[in-house]
């Protein structure tokens, strides 16, 4: 930042407290503040030079001292320089806004993934344990948190603007914004894409605990079932597994550890199996057959809710091996529910 | 003309014998028949002038309707749905039926061809052709603000405007559709004649940077417009028959509409402000008494703004999950096109360098543009910075920005060459102090309402809320207060101005002592322009020649 640290809590407290500035509660925030001012002081130089430059002139060449203007052509030297001079600043803002971009959009590898669903006009938030929020979020200090988000309906933009992140929420893909929350507190949640009638209504709040207070509503608020369980009750009642078994003589591939792998496709096209991916291969499967299968799946598209998808994913994601959907496939055709594993204590049968 | 050196260069002529000229274009024909069949490129433009100052006011009377409901932090003047038609009506008002028209349409059409030393465009009655698009396209624009408004923001951003609304959507993109026809004709008419109708010595690089600044925004015009149309189009078919081109179920893609409209949407804005520009020289030459300092650096950052500004728009989509890299590409490109911008305000700046200053009012407006305009183009660079840009698009921030660079700077050119032209068209003066005074006026409540809105954008305000925040009240409160002060600038002129066709001062040809062939003819023109075509025997902005032309006139009389 180039400024000390002293300095720089001073003026960003003093400039908070006059209401002129938000807060800075995530790690990103500083970096974006820097640049910020940076620009500010930009721009104040920009404009206090041409100010300077018109009174100067206006003053010192009024009609009244200089009658008589003397004609001059122009100076290429001084052409050069306001294209150099102005050009410099601009690529450095350049530089330094694109290394700010990759920070804000390029996840850290061990970030907690929570999902969100926007539509018309709510945010739904779905935690990986099946915590559900609706227009609030929950997060905890010191851990970076990617958010996978996706519209229902029309375009959405989710802001948190004390974090200094925002990011389009997209029908039809995913797109992802990482942060890390710095500061204990409440915070505004925005929508900020106009999405129709109560654009203005589609705000919340995002509150920011500690780990341990995190914890402690994580538990309060568990529904129950996370989000993988959600998938593997969906995976058999949709029949998924009746061909994504891993068995020798199953039609569709194996999904157990297939999430970040590269996957081969018959086109020849090497892809890396992520969220989106996923997504993509249920709506359209035709387009994403795996090498040595036949394009047998049907399409999914209109038959699972966003929410649905999200369930699918986060199972696939999850799934170390085929032992659980061959135990599903087995039990399912001899026509019982979907069984609990003892295993896993947390899952209890509930009705759906 | 006096001989003692006094702060202006207005030189009127005598007033107790000076007449309007007998024969000129206003009065040349009579009958409201005569107005509308007219093929006169003066007479056009004035049609213009009429028709785009109507349009202004109810968009302004949107702007205002909106500033009084974020008074409040509460939404309690209007319903939300209400509110979302008043930003939709004003943005669509103001872009399509205000600024791509405003300078091009009406100075641009008065003053190209006789600059040019030229009888009349290219094209007259596709001129005239294109003022009734511009009518049915306003017609229709009421139209649907009269059927129940339209409510998808000018953006018609997909999926909301195909398959979330019902409201007057293909109503007001046809309207859209419509006017664009008109922008392509006005630039295809200015092309044409830039390139065949120069009079003889007329070289390229001897025309006014006026002429230049709108060759350019025509190619944009000519260029752009269309992708926006085709982009309407399937905006049309995708909500009456469902074909799927925007439509991610059926295998479309909602962010292909984004690209078709950015790739018009963002030449537009140089559409709107290069003819600004070209204002801005004229004006800073005449009152400086000096030909523009580097006209031919001037002439060429507006052929470069043009090529440049077709290759940025993805900076418009920068959060909206593009490829990282192509946001890097878009990303510099956006820097370069900052460039000229910079180069055309530092050489108007060094053309008052020993120069012989007044202010009159053409002067305060084109000071006020290069302020507001260096704030505009800056913040833009804000925008164009990909890391700032996330925290920034899509708040109060993006608004003040594209109101610094379209209302302070372009209305403010549009003002100044109004202010300026006016004797050239309508033969007479405004008056001085009061148009003083709304300048002032216009500068003052410009900042009042848009520079608190740079600070809401910071602080995260998104644009387009009918409900805030409390804690933003007290920028907004400010913001309504400046926009009663600008309402009041924009209200002055008109009234001075409507005030001065009847009462105002005789200006005689050339009451400014400018060069340009416009002023070398008598106010108002004759119908033809010119007794005889002129021969360019000077380069632009040539004061010795006018000099020595005048005292040569007043050897000959004497």
């Amino acid at each position: 930042m180039g400024l000390s640290p002293v300095l720089w809590q001073f003026l960003v407290h003093w400039l908070h407290a006059s209401a002129l500035f938000p807060a800075e509660a995530s790690g990103i925030a500083p970096y974006v503040d820097a640049l910020y001012f940076f620009l500010v002081a930009m721009t104040i130089f920009g404009t206090t030079f041409v100010a300077i430059l018109l009174l100067v002139f206006s003053v010192r060449y009024r009609r009244e001292k200089n009658p008589v203007a003397t004609q001059i052509e122009g100076s290429t030297l001084l052409e050069a320089t306001w294209t150099i001079i102005p050009l410099a600043i601009f690529l450095v803002t350049f530089v330094w806004g694109a290394l700010l971009y990759f920070r804000i959009y390029d996840p850290p590898t061990n970030a907690m993934n929570i999902y969100i669903v926007g539509k018309q006009w709510m945010w739904k938030a779905e935690h990986p344990g099946g915590q559900h929020e609706i227009n609030a979020l929950h997060v905890p200090t010191g851990k970076p948190i990617q958010l996978t988000m996706i519209s229902q309906d029309v375009f959405h933009s989710f802001s948190i603007p004390d974090f200094r992140i925002k990011r389009e929420v997209i029908p039809g893909r995913y797109s992802t914004v990482w942060f890390e929350a710095t500061q204990v507190g409440t915070y505004h949640l925005f929508c900020t894409q106009y999405c129709g009638t109560q654009h203005s209504g589609m705000i919340g709040e995002v509150t920011v605990m500690t780990p341990g207070d995190y914890k402690k509503w994580l538990e309060q608020s568990n529904s129950g079932q996370s989000l993988a369980q959600n998938g593997e009750r969906l995976f058999a009642s949709m029949g998924c597994n009746s061909c994504h078994n891993g068995t020798a003589a199953a039609r569709g591939p194996s999904l157990a550890g297939v999430y970040g792998s590269k996957l081969t496709l018959t086109d020849g096209r090497q892809i890396l199996v992520d969220d989106a991916y996923l997504r993509n291969a249920i709506l359209n499967p035709s387009e994403h057959v795996t090498a040595g299968f036949a394009p047998i799946m049907p399409t999914y598209q209109g038959q699972i809710s966003e929410d649905g998808l999200i369930d699918l994913v986060e199972f696939i994601k999850n799934m170390q091996s085929n032992y659980r959907v061959q135990q599903t496939l087995v039990t399912a055709t001899s026509g019982e529910a979907a069984p609990t594993t003892p295993s896993e204590g947390t899952t209890e049968t509930v009705k759906p | 003309m006096s001989a003692a050196i006094g702060n202006t260069i207005v030189s009127l002529p005598d007033q107790s014998t000076a007449q309007i000229p007998k024969r000129n274009y206003i009065n040349n024909e009579h009958g409201l028949l005569s107005w509308l069949l007219t093929g006169d490129h003066k007479r056009i433009a004035i049609l213009y002038l009429i028709s785009i100052t109507f349009f202004f006011f109810i968009g302004g009377a949107f702007a205002g309707l909106i500033r009084l409901e974020l008074l409040t932090p509460q939404p309690d003047l209007v319903a939300a749905d209400t509110y979302n038609k008043f930003f939709t009506m004003h943005g669509i008002i103001m872009v399509f039926l205000f600024l791509v028209p405003s300078v091009p349409a009406t100075l641009g059409n008065f003053l190209i061809p006789i600059m040019l030393g030229a009888k009349d465009l290219a094209f007259p009655k596709i001129n005239l052709l294109s003022w009734y698009l511009y009518l049915v396209g306003g017609g229709l624009t009421l139209g649907a603000l009269v059927l129940g408004g339209v409510d998808t923001g000018w953006t018609f951003t997909t999926p909301l405007s195909t398959h979330y609304l019902n409201t007057h959507v293909i109503t007001a993109a046809t309207a859209i559709f419509i006017a664009g026809f008109s922008s392509i004709f006005t630039g295809l008419n200015f092309i044409v004649t830039i390139h065949r109708m120069r009079c003889p010595g007329m070289t390229w690089f001897r025309m006014p940077l006026f002429v230049w600044s709108h060759y350019a925004a025509s190619l944009l015009m000519v260029l752009g417009t269309p992708v926006l149309a085709i982009t309407l189009v399937l905006v049309a078919l995708e909500r009456l028959f469902g074909i799927g081109v925007f439509d991610p179920a059926k295998g479309g893609d909602p962010l292909l509409f984004q690209h078709l409209f950015w790739f018009y949407s963002h030449p537009a804005v140089y559409i709107m402000i290069l003819p600004g520009m070209g204002v801005i020289s004229e004006v800073i030459s005449t009152f400086s008494r000096k030909r523009v300092f580097g006209y031919t650096a001037v002439a060429f950052s507006s052929v470069a703004i043009a090529l440049f500004g077709f290759f940025v728009w993805e900076h418009h989509m920068f959060i909206m999950g593009v490829s990282n890299y192509s946001a890097l590409v878009f990303s510099l490109l956006t820097m370069l096109v900052a460039v000229p911008s910079a180069i055309k305000i530092f050489n108007w700046a060094f053309t008052l360098q020993k120069g012989s200053i007044t202010f009159e009012t053409p002067m305060l407006y084109a000071f006020g543009f290069m302020g507001l305009f260096t704030i505009g183009g800056l913040t833009g660079v804000f925008l164009g910075s990909l890391g700032m840009d996330i925290h920034l698009t899509e708040t109060y921030f993006i608004v003040a920005h594209f109101h610094f660079v379209m209302v302070g700077g372009m209305l403010m050119a549009f003002l100044a060459g109004v202010h300026f032209w006016w004797p050239k068209m309508t033969g007479r003066m405004y008056p001085e102090s009061l148009s003083k005074l709304a300048a002032v006026t216009t500068f003052i409540g410009f900042n009042l309402t848009f520079l608190p809105q740079f600070i809401l954008g910071y602080l995260g305000m998104p644009r387009r809320y009918h409900a805030y925040p409390p804690e933003f009240q007290v920028l907004n409160v400010l913001s309504t207060a400046g926009a009663t002060v600008l309402g009041v600038g924009y209200m002055l002129p008109m009234l001075y101005l409507a005030w001065s066709l009847k009462y105002g001062a005789i200006a005689g040809n050339n009451p400014w002592q400018a060069t340009g062939l416009e002023w070398q003819i008598q106010s108002p023109p004759l119908t033809e322009n010119f007794i005889e075509i002129p021969i360019m025997d000077h380069e632009a902005y040539d004061y010795e020649w006018l000099e020595n032309k005048t005292k040569n006139e007043v050897t000959t009389v004497g």
